[in-house]
């Protein structure tokens, strides 16, 4: 494969792709989407970016450890469903508030699913970059060796 | 009140290696008179009880299971409660001596108390799950003291075969125990004797299992092996639970269980049987071992069966006398014969000899305890025989065969009882006999108690075991004792009777084998190929067995091929799901109408998937394969399910970069199998496509009266805020599961990370 082409376009494609799973993300309770949906695109962006370049670059990229993601994904999503029980109703009841947007008719609902569906995001996210950054790796290694 | 003696020694036990650091060397007399002192709560519970009351205490625990902390001290279990605490004290005793100066003796007094504790609470129970409970904790506590030598293999293999035994019985007991409650309707043992249990379709079922759990415990055959096998624990242990208490575990609840399991043939029959079998076969067993325990540990086994079979013949009061009896001169000739051994380092009682100048004080402790076991009179034993005997003339089906093997047993109990506890103390010392010095009052007092105990009980029942066993026998079947009591060991010798005569001939016989003894060993040795017939090499062949099977298996399944796994897993899959999907039925293809559309994704899939089989490359091949997937995605699509359809495109495409990242590092694709192998995994493949796609149009014809999803749609804006039902229900609904999967998740993907990050190890064992 020509690897001038590819890492042009992965420069190009990466970015939107981040973009693209944050609003995936942000808007799946009423439109398609969701935490998971938008945390394998935010992998296959960067995903996409180790394959062009070298798995480091990527890694740098990312900036945090996957693990590290994984780890705070879970946190999140375990600590969301306890605002509910500070209400003393029962764990992972959905807490919500809403915001009215000022000179505009529209309210912003945020609520504890959201929290989770973050947490979702960021496990997603982790997990296949985990997995990914290990193969790649791998073949990173391989090469090197030959 | 009842529940505090248990606390007593659970926090006495756990006390127990601080308490023995600070206490020094006599820590064990401590403890001793702690337990005494427990017994003597138990005798100030006596009037009440032989009164014909029975103590009850209840607290409720775990009500939707049918388990109360219900305890219960009636006849039977105070005699039980009385041997444990003071035959435990002079156990206790013993030990301090006995085992003096061991590095580990704190922890084995803990263990000891321990086993006290959960002994005592088994006798106490009232609940039969209560119940199963301490049996189950005298199994565990069993064990370590069995295995307390582990530094020692046949220490550490009888210790396993111990748990290995009683514990299997005890999973069919609680099999047994669990039908029962259910049959009867309560747990309680009070409310079963009135519940008709006899009539009850499931009662052979319940009996079956109970005995077997039963038997196990109390070493019966053909669950008797590990007994002798547990004289690998020490004296004190042998002395305390494997001849006093808890092997008579079984014995006490089939006693206790024989009001409500009883008079029915089946029950009867085979206490009779197999408790008769093991009693002739296991003194016989007695009187062909080499070393004092040994020769105890079978008679143990033999007098196992003697209760268990006299309690078979109806006969409560010869049960009750003889349990008494026999903890007494079993517990004293266990610790005699513990002190024997260590003090002279000779174990084999016919390399002994002269130990009456010796040890003057344990000789006379074991010879009236040897007197007694042979059932000569007046000893508690000849008491115990002498209404065994009774029991078996006055049956009015058996009475010929009982008898018969009752006095055949008796005759191998009473050379043994000669070879173990009298033949010792005479004569010349043994060549490889040690010089011992003398034997301290711990080690001897307890035996003489136990061995003199023997002796008034048998003179003076009225004031000690009398009302004791009269209460007993109330328990054991549901009346009080009718007709004349004759406990005192004179009364059953005058005026003579059948069982007497009977008793005369037995002592002689005895007698007569052990002056005979060197010709008895070589007519009885049997030809050598009876000599691997035991029930232990059998128990030693399956436990075998059992290895070279998983290892097989294993061999088999986990070949270390990717393919054999697969197979594996369709087969599996075939076997399990194809019945269930042949009996729901429901094989039409639905109503909806076939659109042009459908026909060519369907089409396109098959397409792809028969291409797959046929390319050379591996990267094609999953390029091939994650074409599928984004088909199938489409399909989702076309449904109206966009989220579905995202994500599903979304992981085909992560597959994908996986699949080729792993792929870099494999050859070209080759043929690694045989034709036939493949057209096996042919055959395979289409079968459980089959299988699966009749699941589909099965599963799609179920009528499901209230399916959920329509209360979730109606639900997701006005309680989930979300106009995305999916979503809603992943975050929201079904907040709980989602968060399981991404744990499961989290988990996946470091198990995956950690093997990749090893990396194939190379010959001398490092990583490449």
């Amino acid at each position: 494969m020509n690897a001038v082409v590819l890492q042009t376009a992965a420069r190009v494609v990466m970015p939107v792709m981040l973009l693209l799973s944050l609003v995936a993300l942000v808007r799946g309770h009423n439109e398609p989407g969701g935490g998971f949906v938008g945390g394998l695109l935010a992998a296959a962006g960067f995903a996409l970016y180790g394959l062009a370049y070298r798995v480091d670059d990527a890694r740098r990229m990312l900036r945090r450890d996957p693990r590290t993601l994984i780890g705070a994904g879970l946190l999140l999503a375990v600590a969301s469903g306890l605002p509910g029980v500070l209400g003393s109703a029962p764990y992972m009841k959905g807490v919500w508030y809403s915001i009215p947007i000022p000179a505009t008719d529209t309210v912003l609902k945020i609520g504890t699913p959201l929290f989770f569906d973050i947490g979702v995001y960021l496990v997603v996210i982790g997990i296949t970059l985990l997995m990914i950054f290990a193969l790649e790796d791998a073949r990173d290694g391989d090469t090197a060796h030959r | 009140m009842i529940p505090i003696a248990l606390a007593i020694f659970a926090l006495l036990a756990a006390l127990a290696p601080v308490l023995h650091r600070l206490l020094g060397r006599y820590s064990g007399v401590w403890f001793a008179c702690v337990s005494a002192a427990v017994g003597v709560l138990f005798i100030r519970m006596a009037p009440g009880v032989v009164g014909g009351e029975a103590f009850t205490e209840s607290w409720a625990w775990v009500d939707g299971l049918g388990v109360a902390l219900s305890f219960r001290v009636d006849g039977l279990a105070l005699t039980f409660a009385l041997l444990i605490c003071f035959i435990g004290a002079i156990v206790l005793l013993y030990t301090s001596s006995y085992l003096e100066g061991h590095t580990r003796l704190g922890g084995f007094y803990a263990t000891l108390l321990a086993f006290m504790a959960s002994m005592l609470g088994l006798v106490v129970a009232d609940n039969l799950l209560l119940l199963f409970i301490f049996w189950e904790l005298t199994s565990v506590t069993s064990f370590l003291l069995i295995g307390f030598g582990h530094e020692r293999p046949g220490a550490r293999r009888a210790a396993v075969q111990a748990l290995l035994v009683t514990g299997l019985g005890g999973l069919v007991l609680l099999a047994g125990v669990v039908l029962l409650g259910l049959a009867a309707g309560t747990f309680e043992m009070g409310g079963l004797a009135s519940s008709g249990i006899t009539s009850h379709p499931h009662y052979e079922a319940i009996a079956v299992l109970i005995l077997i759990g039963c038997f196990s415990k109390s070493a019966i055959f053909p669950f008797h092996f590990w007994l002798p096998n547990a004289m690998e624990a020490p004296s004190p242990v042998s002395a305390l639970l494997h001849s006093s208490t808890m092997v008579k575990a079984g014995v006490y609840l089939i006693a206790r269980l024989h009001p409500t399991m009883g008079g029915t043939p089946l029950w009867d029959d085979a206490l009779m049987l197999l408790g008769g079998a093991t009693m002739v076969y296991a003194a016989f067993l007695a009187t062909r071992q080499n070393t004092l325990k040994g020769v105890l540990a079978y008679s143990t086994v033999s007098s196992l069966g003697v209760l268990v079979m006299v309690i078979g013949l109806g006969a409560a009061k010869a049960a009750a006398v003889y349990l008494l009896a026999h903890a007494m001169f079993k517990a004293c000739l266990f610790l005699v014969a513990g002190t024997v051994a260590d003090a002279t380092g000779q174990k084999d009682p016919a390399r002994l000899g002269g130990l009456f100048r010796i040890m003057p004080l344990v000789s006379v402790a074991s010879l009236l305890g040897a007197l007694s076991f042979a059932g000569m009179f007046p000893f508690a034993g000849f008491v115990g025989k002498e209404l065994a005997l009774k029991a078996g003339l006055a049956h009015p089906e058996w009475a010929v065969a009982a008898t018969a093997a009752t006095v055949v047993g008796a005759v191998f109990t009473v050379m043994a009882a000669i070879m173990v506890g009298i033949g010792p103390l005479f004569g010349k010392a043994g060549p490889d006999q040690g010089t011992p010095e003398p034997i301290g009052w711990r080690q001897w007092s307890g035996p003489l108690l136990l061995a003199g105990a023997g002796v008034v009980t048998a003179l003076l029942p009225a004031l000690t075991i009398q009302p004791l066993v009269l209460s007993t026998v109330v328990s054991i079947t549901g009346e009080p004792y009718p007709g004349e009591v004759k406990l005192h060991a004179a009364e059953l010798l005058w005026p003579p009777s059948t069982a007497t005569a009977l008793s005369v001939l037995v002592l002689t016989a005895g007698g007569a084998l052990y002056a005979m003894r060197g010709l008895y060993a070589r007519v009885t040795a049997g030809p050598s190929w009876t000599h691997g017939l035991t029930a232990d090499n059998a128990y030693d062949r399956t436990i075998d067995g059992l290895g070279w099977f998983s290892k097989f298996a294993t061999r088999f399944i986990q070949s270390g091929y990717l393919h054999t796994y697969v197979r594996a897993t369709l087969v599996a899959m075939i076997l399990l799901v194809a019945p269930a999907v042949w009996r729901s039925g429901g094989f039409e293809m639905p109503d909806a109408p076939l659109t042009l559309v459908d026909i060519a994704i369907a089409g396109s899939i098959v397409a792809c998937a028969l291409v797959v089989l046929f390319l050379p490359h591996a990267l094609a091949a999953v390029a091939v394969l994650g074409g599928v997937g984004f088909i199938m995605a489409f399909l989702f699509v076309l449904y109206g399910v966009p989220d579905v359809a995202m994500t599903q495109f979304a992981v085909e495409t992560l597959v994908v970069i996986i699949f080729v990242l792993v792929i870099y590092h494999l050859p070209r694709l080759r043929r690694l199998t045989s034709r036939t192998r493949r057209a096996f995994d042919a055959l395979f493949a289409i079968t459980f496509g089959v299988v699966m796609g009749l699941l589909a149009m099965s599963a799609a014809n179920v009528q499901v009266p209230d399916p959920v999803s329509l209360e979730h749609a109606a639900k997701s804006v006005p309680e989930g805020y979300g106009r995305n039902v999916v979503n809603v229900i992943l975050v929201d609904f079904r907040a709980l599961d989602t968060l399981g999967e991404i744990f499961v998740l989290g988990i996946a993907a470091l198990g995956v990370y950690t093997l990749l990050q090893r990396g194939p190890m190379t010959k001398q064992g490092g990583r490449a």
